[in-house]
């Protein structure tokens, strides 16, 4: 069945709208039109019942209890780590840490990797295009250790420079950090040419996947990243939950971040000593919830097949781009040639603040504002921008209220 | 037009958002404070020309959405060759007016061309958007020159 849709490439949006309750409902009397799903992404059915169903059936803590429900809850925590595992194809489910989200991924390896190996005069490189959760914890490490922080650039359309990312990379560089896709402008960077760059000069390479792997497959050993990171949310899984992938021989070597039950194999006041991977970096009860909720998300994800959410999503995208740019006085912000589904755009002087609240009166949500990529609003002049954002539940309907919620604004502000 | 959307985005509110008067940093100004919403960008400085308790002149630079904009455009035109106390009293009122809404003990229509702002209680998002200017000219007025943050 999946394979034969997935052959055919197609998606069956109002089926699928049919798992998603949130979008059934009215916004000040509109039907919703929700385009910030890169924001958040909403949630089927059947991620909310498994959440329900563990905390009905299932709960207890895990990795302690000889009885049954710490059995169950044990193994429905590390089926959802296995699920990871084969969703990144990762060689090895103990190279799945569950975190709480992609800002605690970076900030782990920044604290513990990081701190092991930079040291003074160092440099790490990262990307003009960085959302600040991919800066500021780099910022943080370099002001302690007195390293260098080194930033790449990229041309007007969005796209990075690769020359100029290539030359940044020295003797110096301890690690390349950058996102997969750029969730201001949409960018999808050519990361396996980029991975391949650094580890030229042997620097390992964190990717920040969450805005990737919502829209395209991500195989790690394939792409032959250091680390990956994403979190559940936007991967139509629950908040409070999030992966980092490692390489094994990298874990291994780090030592652990925060200290708490869990993450040790045996305690004394002298003396503790660390429990193996991933739970060395596991300290405390970890969100069981969550781990089950963003396992549940993934067979729902692979049930539709990220080739045929591709299909439809890049359909979407490309009727989307046409739309606006037909809408008298806007102009779209990011035009790479490999972009994922977002639209960043100004609409004549007016405000993106004032565009979101109008259209939200509309019943349709976007996001307004910079993105938490300041330097990157920065670079591209604008204080901020609007930003709608697609998933495989949006069709050309919620385009077509886009555009007509655009010709409201510019009616208010004509 | 939805009414409320036109309660928020009256044309008095257009107008000042796209000619905002008193858009200048004044003559003599000896004082200023600047005023930052971290959530969308916001960026304003309030500058005073201050003679004794006299604002002998206000104006205003940065960018911002039509609401922080005409509200502070408004604010200055409200507050030329005012008192401090006036200002401060000015203050409490606005802020009573667009946080409150009807609740509020605050007539907007004594409130002269500011009771155009008595439609943002409907839109909290916004709230923030029409006192940044506020916030920042207290700052300035207590000559503390902090920085003001809507966070």
């Amino acid at each position: 069945m999946r394979a034969l849709r997935e052959m055919s490439g197609t998606l069956d949006v109002e089926r699928v709208r049919k798992d998603f309750p949130i979008l059934h409902q009215e916004i000040y009397g509109k039907p919703l039109v929700y385009l910030d799903s890169a924001a958040t992404s909403q949630k089927p059915r059947s991620v909310i019942d498994a959440i329900a169903r563990y905390y009905l059936d299932d709960n207890a803590n895990v990795h302690r209890g000889v009885h049954l429900l710490s059995q169950r809850a044990t193994e429905a925590y590390e089926a959802a780590r296995e699920k990871v595992q084969r969703f990144l194809n990762a060689a090895h489910a103990h190279e799945i840490v569950f975190v709480r989200g992609t800002t605690e991924a970076i900030n782990l390896v920044a604290q513990t990797y990081g701190r092991g190996r930079v040291r003074a005069g160092d440099e790490i490189v990262i990307t003009v295009m960085e959302h600040h959760s991919n800066i500021v914890p780099w910022q943080m490490l370099c002001e302690e250790k007195g390293a260098v922080l080194r930033v790449a650039p990229m041309d007007d359309s969005g796209t990075l420079l690769l020359d100029e990312l290539e030359h940044l990379i020295g003797s110096r560089t301890k690690l390349l950090a950058l996102g997969h896709v750029s969730n201001a402008l949409g960018t999808v960077h050519p990361v396996r040419r980029i991975v391949e760059m650094a580890h030229r000069r042997n620097v390992p390479v964190l990717l920040d996947g969450a805005q990737a792997v919502p829209h395209l497959a991500v195989d790690v050993q394939a792409l032959g990243c250091d680390f990956y990171a994403f979190s559940g949310h936007k991967l139509f899984g629950p908040t409070g939950i999030g992966v980092l992938y490692g390489r094994s021989e990298l874990l291994e070597e780090m030592p652990p971040w925060q200290g708490g039950g869990d993450m040790i194999s045996s305690v004394t006041f002298e003396k503790t000593t660390y429990n193996k991977l991933p739970y060395k970096f596991e300290a405390g009860t970890p969100d069981i919830a969550g781990a089950i909720g963003l396992g549940a998300a993934i067979d729902y994800v692979n049930a539709l097949g990220l080739r045929a959410i591709a299909a439809h999503e890049h359909d979407l995208l490309s009727y989307a781009t046409d739309a606006l740019r037909k809408v008298p006085g806007l102009r779209l912000i990011g035009a790479a040639k490999e972009k994922a589904s977002v639209l960043s755009f100004l609409l004549g002087e007016v405000h993106p603040h004032d565009i979101g609240t109008i259209l939200d009166r509309e019943g349709i949500a976007i996001r307004t504002g910079h993105h938490c990529a300041q330097p990157l609003m920065r670079r591209l002049g604008v204080a901020a921008t609007a930003r709608a954002s697609l998933a495989f539940y949006n069709r050309r309907e919620d385009v077509d209220a886009l555009v007509a919620g655009l010709k409201k604004v510019r009616e208010v502000f004509a | 037009m939805k009414s409320e959307l036109r309660d928020l985005y009256q044309e008095v509110v257009i107008d000042h958002s796209k000619k905002p008067r008193n858009f200048r940093k004044p003559e003599g100004a000896n004082r200023s404070a600047e005023g930052i919403n971290p959530l969308c960008g916001d960026e304003i400085t309030v500058y005073l020309k201050l003679s004794g308790d006299v604002i002998e002149d206000i104006g205003f630079q940065g960018a911002g959405c039509a609401i922080s904009k005409a509200s502070a455009s408004l604010m200055t035109a409200a507050l030329k060759s005012k008192t401090k106390a006036d200002a401060e009293a000015l203050f409490q009122r606005v802020h009573s007016m667009v946080s409150e809404g009807p609740k509020s003990n605050v007539n907007p229509e004594a409130l002269g061309k500011l009771a155009v702002l008595s439609g943002v209680w409907e839109f909290p998002a916004r709230v923030k958007c029409a006192t940044l200017a506020w916030h920042t000219l207290r700052s300035a007025l207590e000559g503390s020159g902090a920085p003001v943050s809507t966070e």
